[in-house]
């Protein structure tokens, strides 16, 4: 560690202000604080600090985001063995899952850290750490099967105009994982839903099982017919999805993680879970096709709204800022996924859609928040003049 | 006795270093300085040169935009340096006690026999007035306004603040005094007192309407107190002082000087030996920290609290509005992967570290600023520390963009740096939020005059 500290000191001079390296400054700076949090002490205000910063809030969000991502792994390997009518070991299921799922999550991390190093250095700022969680969440909404120059394409298109255009980490409107989904999901939908792309080696119809359909239960009761997979079943997540999406199990392990460490919002998580339910039950009484009626607990465990609930919706950048706010964002969020995903089969990603349009209402919703406090102030005043 | 206010919002931080109630030893320093740059906004200018002579209560500067409010000598002796700094900006007036306690006489007086005007100018003249700050922008009070009430906290519940019904025994009488004086200004004068305390010293008070408060910092915060009692609207002013400081006025009517005594409490892990020390307004820390800090590590020398007091050397000079000091460690290490370990021993206010495992009953905290200047991303956190009707972070930001209205709006004419210390103290951003709020009061002192 010392001779670490020294080499780093070595280095400071020559990409500071005036030396040679000066434009990899930001660079330097974010493997140095990557290495070492910074000596930096408190000037001009306070004179402790919490322990916290930003780099820990976003490493404990992808330390949440692990067990999707295990199990996400093992069942890629699953299903694909299911799907060959092969059977295979656990070791073999997760290697296989390994395979296919870390070379995405790598172009993630690489595509969209190289594009934050750029725009750092070409701002002359620090790197701000927003990526960190970004670059996992991507990978995980995506299917197995999705070609590595689509990730890289999307993972630029996020942080550029989902990102950076704005100014930066914190200045966001849209959640730039799903912006990234979105752009995939208009720009080459055939590689992006149906029933073939979920399954690994799907699409590429390697000797599946006669009859064996990928379809997710969404897609069957689009089709008419009723999921052919139990509520435990989906709930566990031994589905096909999206990477990090069928596992409800292993999302709310995430989410105890996130609500015990007070870094994600307890109240965005429980309010989009309540307004998905509600709907649900709406259309349970309706029960007019098969969509609706697939039952609403169901509906939670299917597609991507458990995630979406809980590591996509309490992005504290793209959500409401209030408290109040929040309660009111979650119930939407949770309502008009299910809204989405019912009425219009073609967009199974009722979640996405719901989380991408509740960002843009969520500034919104916090001004409503804020004038009732403003009206409040005032109404004191006018009591009291 | 009105019911108890439960400050439901907060935060204590279990600080390393108190201080027992005891009185400490120590001789006074040579050299006391007055700050001009504890008092916001007081352009000062001289009124005597290098070398002159003083009493206790001489002149020695006034404002340059209100020449009536004066700051004087706390002790006699001779002026012997004014350090200034950037452009000549004069940082402290420096006074060389003899030793001898010769103070100006300004004429001791009942109170009830003068009218307002003539209380206003003998404070003024004693410089006593400096210690009469208005709410809202937290700045020495303007004479010709009329508060709507005065306010006194009668406890600090800052980390390692000291006890104020120890500091305040035995001098009941003088506080009295200065209640009677405080109340020919302003009638309405209410006092905020600690729920679980026996606080004797402000429930024998006469004349006051007394206010008790339970709940974690920053309940002992005068501008949270009015808050929850009696909340500022637009156009309405009150006026507070400390306790400490109402006694030197009650003094200055019974005894017609100018008494600089304080009692400060000398706190903080980094010191040996802590406890309450009787010494004078401006006092020199050196003979307080003299042998008694412990010398491992660079250490920080605060005068008031760690939330937001000011840094200041190891010989510097005790703030004109602080009772306390503080000393810590620096805190300006490297530490390899601090983001990732444990982290045992850290304190959080989040559970993101293990520290929640094994709770410590208190932390030594230092300087380090853990972390680096981000932009606003958590939401949610100063709401929790703030016990006020306010939405902090809407408020800062619209300092950040100067929108004059909408800081009115949201309320910062109630808010001082003070109750915004705990805000900056969980930000993960770290963001500057006291300077940032200062900016903004700033902003309204000068559009709106």
């Amino acid at each position: 560690m010392k001779a670490l500290r020294n080499l780093l000191d070595n280095i400071k001079p020559h990409v500071q202000k005036g030396g040679k390296f000066e434009k990899f400054h930001s660079t330097f700076d974010a493997f140095e604080t990557l290495l070492f949090v910074p000596n930096h002490t408190n000037k001009n205000g306070v004179h402790v600090r919490d322990s916290i910063d930003m780099k820990r809030t976003m490493a404990l969000v992808v330390k949440s985001l692990i067990p999707a991502l295990l199990f996400g792994i093992w069942n890629t390997g699953y299903q694909h063995f299911l799907a060959m009518g092969v059977d295979a070991s656990f070791w073999a299921e997760v290697g296989h899952g390994a395979l296919k799922v870390l070379p995405i999550v790598i172009v993630s991390y690489g595509v969209g850290l190289g594009v934050e190093f750029i725009f750092a250095q070409y701002r002359g700022h620090e790197v701000q750490e927003g990526f960190l969680v970004s670059g996992m969440l991507i990978p995980l909404v995506l299917p197995v099967d999705v070609p590595l120059w689509m990730v890289a394409v999307a993972t630029v298109f996020a942080v550029v105009i989902g990102k950076e255009v704005f100014g930066g980490t914190g200045m966001n409107i849209w959640n730039p994982a799903l912006i990234a989904r979105a752009f995939l999901f208009f720009a080459y939908p055939s590689k992006m839903s149906g029933d073939k792309v979920w399954i690994s080696g799907l699409t590429n119809g390697e000797g599946v099982v006669d009859g064996f359909s990928g379809a997710t239960s969404l897609g069957e009761a689009a089709s008419g017919a009723a999921p052919s997979h139990s509520i435990l079943e989906s709930f566990i997540g031994m589905i096909p999805g999206s990477i990090g999406e069928t596992s409800t199990l292993a999302i709310l392990i995430g989410a105890a993680i996130l609500i015990y460490t007070g870094i994600g919002s307890w109240k965005i998580m429980v309010s989009v879970f309540a307004g998905g339910y509600v709907m649900g039950l709406i259309f349970n009484l309706w029960g007019a096709n098969a969509l609706m009626q697939v039952d609403a607990i169901h509906h939670i465990c299917l597609g991507g709204f458990a995630f979406g609930a809980v590591f996509m919706a309490t992005d504290p950048v793209s959500a409401t800022r209030t408290e109040r706010g929040k309660w009111i964002y979650g119930f939407l969020i949770g309502f008009l996924a299910i809204m989405v995903r019912v009425f219009n089969p073609a967009y199974p990603e009722g979640v996405m859609l719901a989380i991408l349009l509740m960002n843009t209402f969520a500034p919104l919703i916090d001004h409503y928040v804020v004038q009732g406090n403003i009206k409040r102030r005032l109404k004191r005043a006018n009591v009291a003049a | 006795m009105s019911e108890v206010i439960k400050i439901k919002k907060g935060l204590d931080i279990q600080l390393a270093g108190k201080a027992e109630k005891v009185f400490g030893q120590t001789d006074l320093p040579e050299l006391f300085a007055i700050r001009p740059t504890d008092f916001h906004g007081v352009i000062p200018k001289m009124a005597i040169k290098v070398g002159d002579k003083v009493k206790a209560g001489t002149v020695l500067f006034f404002d340059k935009n209100r020449p009536e409010i004066k700051f004087v000598s706390p002790v006699s002796g001779e002026l012997t340096a004014v350090n200034r700094g950037e452009r000549r900006k004069i940082l402290e007036v420096v006074v060389k006690s003899d030793g001898t306690d010769d103070k100006e006489q300004f004429g001791a007086a009942n109170a009830a026999d003068l009218s307002k005007e003539q209380i206003v100018e003998k404070l003024q003249a004693a410089g006593l007035w400096s210690f009469i700050r208005k709410r809202p922008y937290d700045i020495i009070a303007n004479a010709s306004e009329t508060p709507k009430a005065f306010f006194i906290s009668g406890f600090d519940s800052a980390p390692l603040a000291p006890d104020m019904d120890f500091i305040l025994s035995g001098q009941e009488a003088a506080l009295q005094a200065g209640i009677d004086v405080i109340k020919q200004l302003c009638d309405n004068v209410h006092v905020g007192v600690q729920n679980d305390a026996a606080s004797k010293v402000f429930n024998n008070l006469k004349g006051v309407k007394l206010h008790s408060f339970a709940g974690s910092h920053p309940a002992g915060n005068v501008g949270v107190q009015i808050h929850h009692a009696m909340p500022i609207n637009k156009g309405e002013v009150v006026w507070v002082a400390q306790p400490q400081e109402i006694v030197a006025i009650g003094k200055l009517f019974t005894e017609g000087v100018y008494d600089a005594s304080r009692i400060v409490v000398l706190a903080g892990s980094e010191v040996e030996k802590r406890a309450y020390y009787r010494t004078k307004l401006g006092a020199s820390i050196s003979t307080l920290v003299a042998d008694n800090v412990k010398k491992d590590d660079t250490l920080r020398y605060i005068s008031g609290n760690v939330l937001s007091g000011t840094q200041i050397e190891e010989d510097g000079y005790i703030g004109a509005y602080h009772s306390q000091v503080t000393v810590i460690p620096e805190g300006d290490y490297y530490e390899f992967m601090g983001w990732a370990l444990p982290g045992f021993g850290k304190f959080s206010v989040s559970r993101t570290f293990f520290s929640w495992m094994c709770k410590k009953k208190e932390y030594r905290l230092d300087a380090n600023m853990h972390g680096g200047l981000r932009s606003f991303v958590v939401s949610g956190q100063y709401d929790k520390v703030l016990p006020m009707d306010i939405l902090p972070e809407f408020l800062f930001k619209a300092i950040l963009v100067e929108d004059i209205d909408k800081m009115e709006q949201l309320g910062i004419y109630e808010l001082a740096e003070e109750d915004v210390a705990l805000c900056e103290f969980v930000c993960t951003s770290k963001q500057p939020l006291q300077a940032t709020l200062r900016k903004g009061i700033d902003l309204m002192i000068k559009e709106l005059s």
